[in-house]
């Protein structure tokens, strides 16, 4: 591995592994699946705001390679008085490693939820990530992901994230293992998988989390043939998407998603050309101070005089009127900014619908298990029927397979139950996020409008004043 | 049916010679088409037959105007030519032909404004020529004017300004004035073409730059009206107000951007090259300075043989007088034209000033006027949706309210 290897976007877990206590992802606490409403309820009155600060660069040489390893470290100060983080303010410092481990936790733990997507990991070379214009942008990124998943009424409230903002020292969450690391595990296990019984029994437990990983090749496998299966219809599968008001939304969502984009870009493009046309104000006005200079020194007579001041005085309204369309575009960006944050969100819904589709197919596969085992059961016993006196061999893989059945039947309960529980959290999510929306974007609308009203009238009221206290030189 | 009247004319006073170039039509085809233009006159001056006038000239016809004018008055400042078109391409687009009538018609009444120039018998024949005597006119005079090029008196004035380069090179210094008050105009001039080439370059971006805002916000229009579609209720319909408002004062920035090109950057442009027309003038006066000079020292030269003459060969003295005598007439009417250049030059100079302050305050004024209108026009077409989007945001915000409880 190069030395660069273990920079910010690092993300083996190699030196990050901790242990210590932690909530076990594999167990959904549904006692903490209150269904909350934005409008209303005892969310409005909780506050948990952060600031990402000081930005310090840690230098640690690492035993074997020529170059030292440097990362940033960011200063995270939280307020808050939700009342299970059990104090009010808190400050500790996380790297960039850390902000991504978080995210993948509660991507593990909140399937369903639209989750804010945290800022890109760069490739970039190690020179570029010390550069001071990328750690302001990055800080500035960080701080809005923060500042997202504190709006979320479940998000904000969820372990992970009150660990992250509280504990000192490092952080007590496991990254999430790589595929690399999973295969070279998972390849271990795999013989006894591929030659042992043919239906692997999955732990309940296992069975309400996504396949992913060598310890689930096996899995992998056969929720891939269940959804070759479901798309050639070869048999029907026994749950069916069938929630047309999801779907009608998705559809919806699809929809926006591609105004959205279409919309952000030409937003984009009009706060460039608004910034150009008060750039080259700006250079009008210099160049009119020199003529102003120019004319007062060779003016001859008085109406040169008078004309060297109106010069003079339109070149101070131009400079004037190009520090405006400062401000001007800084505030438009402000409120147009919505439009590409809810674009950005749209990689969450995509995140939160296909966590709905992977649980549906998981549940889909345990049922097909399921069927699959009894039929066996059937072929047993109409076999064994035959045979005078019964089986002795057969009758015990019968009472084998019944208790696997048992063993199956819970972990498709429990595949239901994640499955239903997603479709829940979606459901209230889409609603959330129309009221949202709707807020969102009229308050884009009526603040980028009144932008345009209230730097319009300053603009004219500085270029009037220079026509009208322009001396005799008009026409 | 009267004859129209240019914007650009002289207010009119006894006498008053106002022109007015309209009409452009395309003739000609393809490789060989060109534009003509219409050019009407009307006057009260005795020298002109009749009241009013009505021909038909094309571009090359002003060239051969200008050339003549040039010619014939050293001295003064002429009213400089819209350039011709170096793109093919562009030489028939609307833009274009609109830009060049403009500026035709801004330098016929510049001359007709001149004192001087308006006495012009060369302006005579072109406002007034018919269509026959109008061709045998330019062929009579075609041999001088198209001797010298315009570009020729600038390799001239770029000859005086290499002083230095010549030393180096070892090249005979050509002879040049040295007086205070030659610097001071060469200095005033070289000074203006920078600043004015300055703002020239200002206003091509300012008019550039405001057709691209209103293309983008037409643009943005659009995609906000098609956002609104994929939104229902009031939001949907706000959305579609926004793009509405965007589109129409997109509208309002391409006017704009047409009225700074026609009323902000064309006449910094003409001051442009009426600066170019001053350095042909310091051309002159260059070239009228060393004809003087060097005649003078010829004169001075044979003052001396004829003086030496006298003493040593008195049977060659009446030969020489008679040709000393030639050179010194030669010699004083050199310097005669050479004084001459330099008394209109200065005038020109006053009245190029005046003129220059009276034009351009009043481009700065209406550029200060348009701009504050621009800027009124747009608060209030926001301000109009500003109150709407209030009423509607509330509005919706009560249905969800309704809706949660």
């Amino acid at each position: 591995m190069s030395p660069s290897a273990d920079q910010e976007d690092d993300e083996d877990g190699f030196l990050g592994a901790q242990s210590g206590p932690e909530p076990d992802p594999r167990v959904s606490d549904s006692s903490r699946e209150v269904p909350i409403s934005r409008n209303g309820g005892n969310s409005s009155q909780e506050f948990l705001t952060m600031a990402v600060t000081q930005p310090q660069k840690i230098q640690e040489s690492t035993g074997s390679s020529l170059v030292p390893n440097i990362y940033v470290t960011y200063l995270v100060v939280s307020h808050t008085n939700i009342p299970e983080y059990g104090g009010t303010e808190f400050s500790v410092r996380r790297r960039f490693r850390d902000f991504v481990t978080l995210a993948d936790r509660l991507a593990l733990a909140y399937r369903g939820y639209f989750i804010p997507p945290r800022p890109d990991k760069s490739i970039v070379e190690s020179q570029v990530m010390q550069k001071q214009e990328f750690i302001e942008q990055r800080r500035v990124a960080l701080e809005k992901y923060l500042s997202r998943l504190a709006a979320h009424p479940v998000l904000r409230k969820s372990e992970e994230l009150r660990l992250f903002l509280q504990t000192n020292g490092k952080l007590p969450l496991q990254p999430s293992i790589d595929m690399a690391s999973r295969m070279l595990d998972g390849a271990a296990k795999l013989p006894k998988q591929l030659f042992g019984d043919s239906s692997t029994v999955l732990a309940p437990q296992e069975a309400s989390q996504p396949a992913k990983g060598g310890r689930d090749l096996i899995r992998i496998f056969k929720e891939l043939r269940q959804s070759v299966t479901n798309d050639w219809g070869a048999s029907k599968p026994p749950v069916v998407e069938e929630d047309k008001e999801f779907l009608e939304k998705k559809e919806k969502l699809q929809d926006l998603e591609l105004e959205l984009t279409e919309a952000s870009q030409q937003a984009e493009a009009l706060i460039k050309a608004q910034q150009e046309v008060g750039d080259v104000v700006g250079d009008l006005g210099l160049a009119l101070i020199r003529i102003g200079k120019y004319e007062s020194q060779e003016a001859t007579g008085n109406a040169q005089k008078v004309h060297a001041t109106d010069v003079k005085r339109l070149a101070t309204a131009a400079v004037k009127v190009s520090r405006f369309y400062k401000e001007f575009n800084a505030e438009s960006c402000k409120h147009l900014d919505h439009l590409h944050d809810y674009l950005g969100l749209m990689q969450s819904v995509h995140t939160a619908f296909s966590d709905r589709s992977s649980a549906l197919l998981t549940l889909q596969t345990l049922m097909t298990d399921l069927s699959a085992m009894h039929a066996r059961i059937e072929k047993l016993n109409a076999s064994s029927s035959k045979t005078f006196g019964g089986d002795r061999s057969s009758n015990r893989k019968v009472e084998e397979l019944n208790d696997s059945i048992k063993t199956a039947e819970k972990s498709r309960d429990k595949a239901q139950e994640e499955y239903e529980r997603i479709k829940e959290r979606n459901r209230s999510e889409i609603e959330n996020y129309e009221c949202d929306r709707q807020r969102d974007f009229f308050s884009m609308l009526k603040g980028f409008v009144q932008t345009q009203v209230t730097y319009n009238e300053r603009i004219a009221s500085v270029w009037s004043k220079a026509f009208e206290e322009a001396g005799s030189a008009s026409v | 049916a009267g004859i129209p009247s240019s914007p650009n004319s002289p207010a009119p006073e006894q006498p008053f010679l106002s022109i007015s170039v309209t009409d452009p039509v395309k003739l000609g085809n393809n490789v060989q088409a060109y534009i003509s233009y219409r050019v009407s006159t009307k006057t009260n001056m005795q020298e002109y037959r009749g009241l009013e006038k009505i021909v038909i000239r094309r571009y090359s016809d002003f060239v051969w105007l200008h050339e003549r004018l040039t010619e014939r008055y050293k001295g003064i400042i002429i009213p400089p030519l819209p350039e011709k078109s170096a793109v093919e391409k562009f030489r028939f687009s609307a833009e274009f032909i609109e830009v060049r009538r403009r500026a035709l018609d801004v330098f016929l009444n510049r001359i007709a404004a001149h004192p001087i120039l308006r006495q012009s018998d060369d302006l005579k024949s072109f406002l007034q020529a018919d269509e026959d005597s109008w061709v045998v006119e330019k062929s009579r005079t075609a041999e001088g004017v198209f001797k010298k090029k315009p570009s020729d008196f600038m390799q001239i004035f770029k000859d005086v300004q290499s002083k230095v380069t010549d030393v180096v090179l070892g090249k005979e210094k050509p002879l040049e004035e040295t007086s205070e008050e030659y610097e001071k105009v060469k200095h005033y001039v070289t000074e203006l073409e920078d600043h004015l080439g300055e703002a020239q370059k200002q206003s091509y971006r300012l008019v550039k730059r405001h057709s691209e805002l209103g293309q983008a916000l037409a643009e943005f229009g659009k995609s906000v009206k098609s956002l609104g579609g994929c939104e229902t209720g009031l939001l949907g319909k706000a959305f579609g107000e926004l793009g509405n408002r965007a589109e129409l004062l997109s509208y309002k920035l391409q006017k704009q951007a047409q009225d700074l090109l026609m009323n902000f950057e064309e006449p910094l442009k003409e001051y442009v090259r009426t600066v170019q027309s001053i350095k042909a003038v310091l051309s002159d006066r260059a070239q009228a300075f060393r004809q003087q000079r060097e005649l003078f020292e010829a004169s001075k030269l044979k003052e001396i043989n004829l003086e030496k003459l006298r003493v040593v060969r008195p049977d060659k003295v009446g030969e020489a007088e008679i040709d000393y005598r030639e050179t010194k007439l030669q010699s004083d009417e050199a310097n005669r034209r050479y004084e001459e250049i330099v008394k209109v030059m200065q005038q020109e100079m006053v009245r190029f000033q005046e003129e220059k302050t009276r034009d351009l305050g009043a481009v700065f004024h209406e550029f200060a006027r348009g701009q504050a209108q621009l800027a009124n026009d747009t608060a209030e077409a926001w301000k109009v949706l500003a109150s709407q989007l209030d009423a509607w945001s509330h509005q919706s915000a009560g249905k969800a309210v309704e809706s949660s409880a």
